[in-house]
């Protein structure tokens, strides 16, 4: 099934008259680490909302030949697809251990959940390690820092043996050395995984992209590699309101827009 | 303060985690607590109360059946289950119309007295004719209200009705049910309920001892619901409970369906609620519609919210201690009661959401951050 990566063809999704896809066709093969990009409102969350079936979509999603449009969320995460979102969402009053334990478990029998967890599941203690979250496990994520909350919620997807995994601004908020990390981590874990990431730091885009997709007022604008993107007139048209700028600098964040609602 | 930890590959060098064995204490706390409890209960309190007292304490004990479920479904799961009545009520009248037929029985009648005053007609209600049989009615006493909540479980969450929707919901079911009692006065004895209950299985309740051992049944059968409750608490469902309350979104993303873990805690929170009711009944001999409607299903929740919800000890503790108030205020003060529970319970829920069981926890973390408010707020 991991053949075949995201297919996606002709999405579009609607909102009271307003369209946010404006029928997008993406091809992401496995083991990509794709970045889209784009700016504000440009339908990036919107595309990854219909892809995990929070929002209703028209045209096609398929993963590893199944067809996800019109399943419910739940579903649509069993087979293998997880996401973060762009404010870490972990279970604060959790333990970083349960966290992990709990994401591991959809599928668990009732029998098997009556009980009190004994020990630490093969696949919690790789994803402790994978994460570097081993020594805190037993603290409550609530306590942990911005950064630690984005890698448990990245090892809650790993636990679950995601083959797809959706991240929505993974490194917002994080300080120079933890992007490092984080970069890292998401090269390691798309060699064999397919990777999506949305991001505004062009920075860490250009750091650790295998390919990009860049979308704009819901449609695809341009898409391939780092430098073929950067090339692309209409990409710096957009991104800097004008056609003749030259490829920009690499320097801290090119594009210093806000987090897309 | 917190030790930064990366996600490159630092950790190959670092020990094999292993379970740490709990300490000695801290594995014996919990039994040891409820074993405290059964000797208290089952020893001392039918040992140093009068005939009248204890019969008052398995009153309360029964509330504080009610209130173990709420602590799991309210606590845990986050549902503010404001129509406990109702499921208390299917419980009380499933178990008081076997014992009315079994009173009817003795005296050789056929229909049940109240029955006999209203003019049924002649013939037992379709309805009554199962709950002749102790072995049906004792199970319906606990299925009828896990039916009941299973399938208006099933659509309120498939709906995502929640918050103050689910409470509102749960509390307009409670006014319908009571209103439908009053209504049916020929069949469910309208506004009185079923009273002046006689037996119990056979045993005279007028008899002291028997109502002695009535205690008992109430006082055990409260001590291993909160064994029960205690390991779904401790349980993966429980923590899985926890979860789907505080980000039930994010629950979905990992691959549950959140309704179906809210609906376990709802309608084993029923049940539970249906089995205080069936034992209220020989406990205190009526079942009314004004223990079913919206002001007892407020007070179910008021008990636990003023222990503490979210803590077994301090639901159970707290429903008991209200009830306690309750009884001894109403007598001197019948109005002023009214107000006071609702004074305590938007104190409780607006101030002390932990109930008095966190309040060492909130004190101390207090003092705490006023002693060193660097660190205070972090750990």
């Amino acid at each position: 099934m991991s053949g075949e990566g995201l297919t996606v063809r002709g999405l579009r999704v609607t909102f009271d008259g307003f369209t946010a896809v404006d029928g997008v066709d993406l091809d992401i093969r496995p083991g990509d680490l794709r970045f889209l990009i784009g700016p504000n409102g440009a339908g990036k969350t919107t595309l990854v909302d219909a892809v995990t079936g929070l929002v209703k979509a028209s045209g096609s999603v398929r993963f590893g030949g199944e067809e996800l449009l019109g399943r419910p969320v739940h579903r649509i995460a069993r087979l293998g697809i997880g996401r973060t979102f762009q404010t870490a969402t972990v279970f604060e009053e959790l333990t970083v251990l349960q966290n992990l334990d709990i994401a591991a478990g959809a599928g668990r029998g009732p029998l098997t959940m009556l009980r009190r967890r004994k020990g630490v599941p093969e696949e919690v203690t790789r994803a402790l390690e994978t994460t570097g979250l081993t020594a805190l496990r037993d603290r409550p994520a609530g306590v942990l820092a911005h950064g630690q909350k984005q890698w448990l919620e990245i090892g809650m997807l790993l636990v679950k043996d995601v083959r797809l995994l959706l991240l929505d601004e993974p490194v917002a908020g994080m300080s120079h050395d933890e992007r490092e990390a984080t970069g890292r981590l998401l090269r390691r874990i798309s060699e064999d995984r397919t990777v999506v990431v949305i991001e505004h730091d062009m920075d860490f885009m250009r750091s650790f992209a295998r390919s990009v997709s860049v979308l704009h007022a819901g449609k695809v604008l341009s898409e391939g590699s780092v430098t073929e993107v950067q090339a692309d007139a209409r990409v710096q048209e957009v991104y800097l309101g004008r056609a003749s700028e030259p490829e920009p600098e690499p320097g801290p964040a090119a594009v210093p827009v806000a987090e897309e609602a | 303060m917190t030790t930064t930890t990366s996600p490159a590959g630092t950790t190959a060098t670092e020990p094999p985690v292993t379970e740490p064995p709990a300490p000695f204490l801290e594995r014996f706390r919990v039994p040891g607590a409820f074993l405290i409890g059964a000797v208290l209960l089952l020893g001392i309190a039918p040992l140093a109360l009068s005939d009248f007292r204890l019969n008052l304490l398995a009153k309360y004990l029964c509330y504080a059946v009610v209130a173990v479920g709420v602590s799991l479904a309210w606590g845990r799961g986050g549902l503010l289950v404001l129509g406990q009545g109702v499921f208390f009520g299917l419980g009380g009248y499933a178990m008081a119309m076997h014992l009315k037929l079994a009173d009817a029985a003795v005296t050789g009648q056929t229909l049940p007295d109240f029955m006999q005053l209203y003019g049924a007609g002649d013939a037992l209600p379709w309805w009554w004719k199962p709950f002749a049989s102790p072995a049906f009615a004792l199970a319906m006493t606990v299925l009828l209200p896990m039916a009941v909540a299973a399938v208006l479980g099933f659509f309120v969450f498939r709906r995502r009705v929640k918050g103050a929707y689910f409470a509102i919901l749960s509390q307009a079911l409670a006014a319908a049910f009571a209103v439908w009692l009053v209504g049916q006065q020929a069949t469910t004895g309208g506004t009185n309920g079923l009273t002046d209950i006689q037996g119990f299985f056979g045993y005279d309740l007028d008899d002291p001892v028997n109502q002695r051992m009535v205690y008992f049944v109430v006082a055990a059968v409260l001590l291993l619901l909160m064994a029960a409750a205690r390991q779904l608490f401790v349980s993966r469902y429980g923590e899985l409970l926890v979860a789907v309350r505080d980000s039930e979104e994010r629950v979905r993303f990992l691959g549950y369906n959140p309704a179906n873990v809210k609906l376990v805690a709802y309608v084993v929170a029923a049940g539970m609620a249906g089995l205080a009711g069936a034992l209220f009944v020989p406990a205190v001999g009526i079942i009314s519609p004004a223990l079913t409607g919206i002001v007892p299903s407020i007070g179910f929740v008021i008990g636990a919210a003023v222990g503490g919800r979210a803590s077994l000890l301090g639901a159970v503790l707290g429903a008991v201690a209200v009830a306690w108030t309750q009884s001894t205020l109403s007598d001197a003060y019948p109005a002023a009661w009214t107000y006071l529970q609702g004074l305590l319970f938007v104190v409780a829920v607006g101030f002390l959401p932990g109930g008095l069981a966190s309040l060492v926890t909130v004190l101390r973390r207090k003092r705490r951050t006023t002693d060193d408010p660097v660190t205070g707020g972090a750990a």
